[in-house]
């Protein structure tokens, strides 16, 4: 039987890790994204490639990193190569299927904000910038998102595009010729969204357990639409949650201990 | 030829005031008790380049030591926020701090573009995103053979990189192995090159993966064990994920900020006395 005291972000980190399969190689997003995808490995998809922007490429960590350059990522590694090549060989050469990013804000056509809020010139809160995403967003096949779901996150217009979505929805992206297919799913702690066929527009296409319609859009910036088709995602397995809190209790030890005197 | 040299001597012959400088390390052997020594000696008016300003910058920005920043990235990796880095970006505190901003993609490939001597570096990058407003070194450029639209951006060539390693030999051969980041290029791409490391050795032994910098490519090499603390050595250290974390509160505030700087930094007079009294304050 489904364990029922789950939270709210385990519901989302393993609606996330379900997406990933074997035979996928996923530019991996630290925070969020690591652990959905980590999670993936250690379930279903064992065989799935994680690639980390510090060059690691095939890491299987059993300590979740806090950084993206963890030793534990090296070590664990297939191969580590260096940063200009990881960019230029293995994201912009093609070699990625899914890359997996978080978001500070979240537009409506899955545009994504990470550098401010406010006025570039003048910003409100300067945020931490680009990073690998806006690359990440459109060299690798299709994108992944994950990110908690508020009036403050799913915004009507975000106040910088970091990496490309849909742009003004329909057609736009192909017509500018960014390449990739761009966010084909969202995971937020309320449901599972993607993008409307035709306006693609981010359609809510699966609600979590317990979660209503009218929860959801009053969570959202803009007027949410949600699928008449619109179901129920199953619940965490007991095994899901399981290798999910192991795994974030490990990383919770071992990036609390002082390493001072080791080093 | 690489000089092998006390930290203090290669930043006082080799930083100057004004200079662009490009110290390197992605997670992974970050050069800090270098950027302690530049904060020490008081160097103003620098153009700090960097992929992930992470700590160091953190403080060299809190401490008034910069003038402008490129970089890709600005926060703490897994924590959040570069507390100074936003004061000087929000609220010009010290001082106004002019940005440059990059994509990890395009500052990698002006890296690897100053290592080749070229003027500029081409990618495909930023398409559909607002960073190229914002950024007029940021430009388009059309393949003569495809016709695609491409981005160009002017290769990185600093007046000085600085970089953490594993070993170097007493002749200033200096090997590295683990996560290399863009530290080989941005040393060929610098004028000027000091490099602190782990250990000095007899002789280096290249592993798989490991990159070598020739002693002809470097000025100075410093002896400087745990150099690269909170970051670490791979080989020598585990990253400092504790202290990662409580980097947010040191720095959240001015003050305990500067008084932290005072304490840890200005009141030290080597990197290994600044490790030796914070492993004393973490236990006592």
């Amino acid at each position: 039987m489904a364990d029922t005291t789950y939270d709210p972000e385990e519901m989302m980190t393993v609606a996330a890790a379900r997406a990933l399969k074997n035979g996928d190689v996923c530019f991996v997003g630290i925070g969020l994204p690591s652990t959905a995808a980590n999670l993936a490995r250690l379930t279903q998809a064992p065989d799935v490639v994680l690639i980390y922007e510090s060059g690691c490429i095939g890491a299987k960590p059993d300590i979740l990193p806090l950084s993206i350059g963890d030793s534990e990522l090296v070590e664990t590694a297939d191969m580590v190569v260096s940063v200009p090549e990881i960019f230029r060989y293995w994201l912009q050469g093609g070699k990625v299927s899914v890359g997996f990013l978080g978001a500070a804000q979240l537009d409506r056509f899955g545009n994504i904000n990470t550098t401010v809020v406010g006025d570039y010139k003048a910003p409100k809160v300067r945020l931490p910038g680009a990073g690998g995403a806006p690359e990440i967003a459109t060299n690798s096949r299709e994108v992944f998102i994950t990110l908690r779901q508020t009036p403050r996150t799913f915004v009507e217009t975000p106040d910088f595009i970091t990496s490309a979505g849909y742009l003004t929805g329909g057609d736009a992206r192909a017509k500018l010729g960014v390449p990739g297919k761009g966010p084909t799913r969202v995971f937020s702690d309320l449901g599972i969204l993607e993008p409307h066929p035709v306006t693609k527009e981010l359609t809510m296409v699966s609600l979590h357990p317990g979660i209503t319609a009218d929860q959801a859009r009053a969570a959202t910036g803009w007027q949410l639409q949600i699928s008449p088709n619109c179901g129920v995602t199953p619940a965490p397995t007991d095994a899901e949650l399981q290798i999910l809190r192991d795994m974030k209790s490990r990383a919770a030890q071992a990036h609390s201990r002082s390493n001072l005197l080791s080093s | 030829m690489a000089d092998i040299i006390p930290l203090s001597s290669a930043i006082a012959d080799l930083v100057h005031d004004g200079d662009i400088v490009a110290m390197e390390g992605f997670t992974h052997l970050i050069p800090h008790a270098a950027g302690h020594e530049i904060i020490r000696q008081g160097k103003k008016n620098l153009t700090l380049v960097r992929m992930t300003p992470d700590l160091i910058y953190d403080q060299l920005i809190g401490m008034g030591c910069a003038r402008k920043l490129i970089f890709s990235w600005g926060g703490n990796p897994g924590v959040g926020s570069l507390h100074r880095f936003r004061d000087a970006i929000e609220n010009a505190w010290p001082q106004a701090l002019e940005i440059e901003e990059h994509s990890h993609a395009d500052m990698a490939c002006a890296y690897d573009a100053g290592a080749a001597g070229l003027p500029m570096a081409i990618l495909r990058a930023h398409r559909g995103t607002d960073l190229p407003k914002f950024n007029p070194t940021i430009r388009e450029i059309v393949c003569p053979f495809t016709g695609e639209i491409l981005v160009a951006v002017p290769s990185l060539r600093p007046d000085v990189a600085v970089i953490h390693a594993q070993q170097s030999d007493r002749r200033g051969n200096v090997l590295i192995w683990g996560i290399s980041g863009v530290q080989k290029e941005a040393v060929l791409a610098a004028k000027r090159a000091i490099v602190t490391v782990e250990e000095i050795v007899d002789s280096v032994a290249p592993r798989a993966n490991s990159v070598i910098l020739p002693h002809w490519t470097v000025s100075a090499v410093c002896h400087e064990p745990g150099g690269a603390f909170p970051s670490y050595a791979l080989g020598y250290s585990t990253r400092g994920n504790d202290f990662y974390r409580k980097w947010d509160a040191i720095a959240r505030d001015r003050e305990s900020f500067a008084s932290w700087m005072q304490r840890y930094v200005l009141d030290v007079k080597t990197f290994a006395e600044h490790r030796a009294l914070l492993t004393r304050s973490a236990h006592g």
